[in-house]
């Protein structure tokens, strides 16, 4: 069997000194255009203020500092109350994690009903529904202002978690209904013989098999939800805000010179929650966890 | 006692309609496979009979209960699929277990009833692992126990052999036969494969096009197929159609069999009944088992009468020799028989040589509807 393996690094290996060093070369090039501002945000937030003014965006902090992030956290000024991020930090996990696992719950309940309970009609619903993943947001400002207005809602936390249900529910639905198309339906036949009803075969045999599209939808919404400006700044107001309007603010507060490093240090603890999503939830991803239901 | 009722059933999508009216009734015991090939409609019926697709017409019951309207789990029925279907997320005993924990059958109970059947099918030391740690012959016998620990008045299986390989589902079937005459169960199989359905059941019903062409047992099948679809579909190597005109010679019938420039051959039949006798001067398509030719050492077929046999003169086409026996392509009056033979012959392509046919079992059909003359 040894054999068989040589042929194709024997093939390789000709023209091997000049092909690799220029895809790795390029490899690198574009890491560090992309890994650059990054690296500056980093080395800014542990800089003391006088340093940023006096030098070099790039160098490695003289003196290194975690005054930055401290103050972000707790003494940054969003607008004219200066008691840090962390209130906003806070509203913005109390809106992305209700509406992430909403919308995450209804679109995987929706896409078992368009595979495994396909009624008449289903796949014009579903056309239907996707066409709201392509509604700019832009559109439903008003008239979603005055519903939820209406509702009584307006400028608070549920009011958020609402249209960002109402959004996701596009695409969460959407990846749920594709990844469900391809599970077996004889699982389902056998689950229903079996004596499940349409919430136990739900809970029991679909559930504890959706783990890669869970984790694709929980990034996706996560990330969309706790990144969001639009809708925050439009529907929300002064304390009720999230992390990405309070940092908006954070930065635009001006009085005296610039807090380059307070403002960094502020935005890295913005990113952080999605980064920490991303993380955890790429490890899950690439599990292949319907191995052994069918034969393959 | 009829265990299993199907009258009149009918299935449409929309305004094609996929079975067109079946009447069946399996007695209790009985090992019934629907045979046929894919798109005839016989996994539509079985799902019809498990519940998971609806009766657009007719009426199934089971033990004489009308089961139309009934929830899958309520009609005393199990189910094997051709993909097993297994819960990959359970292990073996959660997915044995699983239809009495929907049930709601206490725990010590429920347990014990999966090790009973486990030990049956001998994977007890399997009971903790998943699915997918399971060998194909593995998950087929997890998938019988799903079935057998519910103790159905029905066992419906799928195609569960045909994601085997060749060697294990002989095995299998074997295994399905034994445990078949163990429990006295009432099976309802479905395949493609005429093999299967010949060597497990206890009567097939052959359908194509959402249509039942024969419902019998297997050597009523094999020996009288009730039209020429029938005839070639069952059974290895086909049965030879021969085109034939049926004449009247002296007291009764024979066959003339001629095509192209070759001499014609005639074969005189014994003793026929009035249907038949009604076809003289007509065409005919005439069925003969390629048992049923035998060359000079060997007698063919069981027919002891000497007016049951002819002798044909016949030229070797092509040989193929399968171990056993040796299958031998003749040209009989410039149309093809296939005839099986013994395994160490001196015949060569070309040669000419005369054999004997047993006319014991021949079968004649009417070439405009492709029915049996009977």
């Amino acid at each position: 069997m040894a054999k068989t393996w040589e042929t194709p690094q024997m093939v390789q290996r000709t023209g091997f000194r000049s092909s690799r060093v220029v895809v790795y070369g390029l490899l690198v090039f574009f890491a560090a255009v992309y890994l650059l501002p990054l690296l500056v945000m980093l080395l800014t937030s542990f800089k003391p203020l006088p340093e940023i003014y006096a030098g070099n965006m790039v160098a490695l902090p003289r003196q290194w500092t975690v005054e930055p992030w401290l103050n972000a956290w707790t003494k940054a000024c969003v607008g004219l109350n200066c008691n840090g991020i962390k209130g906003y930090f806070w509203n913005s996990t109390k809106m992305t994690v209700p509406a992430v696992v909403i919308s995450t719950g209804m679109g995987l309940l929706n896409g078992y009903v368009l595979t495994k309970w396909r009624f008449r009609g289903a796949n014009v619903l579903f056309g239907l529904i996707l066409f709201g993943c392509f509604i700019p947001f832009q559109i439903v400002l008003i008239p979603m202002a005055t519903f939820l207005g209406r509702m009584g809602i307006a400028s608070s936390t549920t009011g958020l978690v609402f249209v960002h249900v109402v959004y996701g529910l596009c695409f969460t639905t959407l990846y749920a209904r594709n990844y469900y198309m391809a599970f077996p339906d004889e699982l389902v036949k056998a689950a229903m013989i079996d004596g499940a009803r349409f919430f136990s075969i739900f809970r029991r045999v679909l559930l504890p098999n959706s783990g890669p599209i869970i984790i694709v939808t929980v990034i996706w919404q996560f990330t969309n939800i706790w990144n969001d400006f639009l809708f925050g700044a439009s529907f929300s107001t002064g304390e009720s805000a999230p992390m990405t309007v309070a940092l908006n603010n954070v930065v635009m507060t001006s009085t005296g010179e610039r807090e380059y490093n307070v403002h960094m240090a502020a935005a890295m603890i913005a990113a952080l929650p999605t980064l920490m999503v991303y993380v955890f939830g790429g490890r899950y991803f690439v599990r292949g966890l319907m191995a052994g239901s069918v034969k393959g | 006692m009829a265990s299993l009722e199907i009258h009149g059933v009918k299935k449409r999508f929309g305004a094609q309609e996929v079975l067109k009216g079946i009447d069946i009734s399996v007695d209790t015991g009985e090992f019934l496979v629907l045979v046929g090939p894919s798109g005839c409609g016989k996994s539509t019926l079985l799902n019809m009979i498990a519940g998971v697709d609806t009766i657009s017409e007719g009426e199934i019951r089971v033990a004489g209960a009308r089961v139309n309207e009934l929830h899958p789990s309520e009609r005393d029925i199990a189910m094997v699929f051709q993909s097993y279907a297994l819960y990959p997320n359970m292990t073996v005993e959660q997915n044995i277990g699983f239809s009495m924990e929907m049930h709601k059958v206490p725990k010590a109970e429920r347990l014990a009833a999966v090790r009973e059947v486990a030990k049956i099918l001998q994977i007890e030391d399997l009971l903790k692992r998943r699915p997918s740690q399971l060998s194909g012959g593995q998950r087929q016998r997890v998938a019988m126990g799903r079935a057998l620990v519910r103790k159905p008045k029905i066992f419906l299986f799928d195609e569960p052999l045909s994601n085997l390989d060749a060697h294990l589902r002989v095995d299998m079937r074997t295994e399905i036969k034994k445990l078949h005459q163990r429990l006295y169960a009432t099976i309802v199989y479905v395949t493609h494969d005429q093999i299967e359905a010949m060597t497990l059941a206890t009567r097939i019903a052959i359908m194509r096009k959402g249509e039942l062409l024969q419902l019998g047992t297997p050597a009523q099948i094999y020996n009288r197929p009730a039209n020429t679809f029938v005839a070639a579909f069952m059974g290895s190597p086909r049965m030879s159609l021969i085109p034939a005109r049926l004449v009247p010679q002296g007291e009764g019938l024979a066959l003339e069999i001629q095509r192209g420039d070759r001499p014609k051959v005639s074969i005189p039949l014994p003793p026929q009944p009035p249907a038949v006798q009604a076809f003289a001067g007509r065409e005919v398509i005439a069925g003969l088992r390629a048992e049923a030719i035998s060359n000079g050492s060997r007698p063919a077929g069981n027919g002891n009468g000497a007016q049951r046999r002819a002798v044909v003169d016949g030229q070797v086409v092509v040989l193929e020799p399968t171990g056993p026996d040796t299958l031998v392509v003749l040209n009989v009056g410039g149309h093809e028989l296939t005839a099986r033979l013994e395994p160490d012959l001196d015949l060569r392509p070309g040669d000419r040589a005369e054999f004997k046919l047993d006319l014991t079992n021949l079968v004649l059909f009417d070439p405009s509807t492709e029915k049996l003359i009977a």
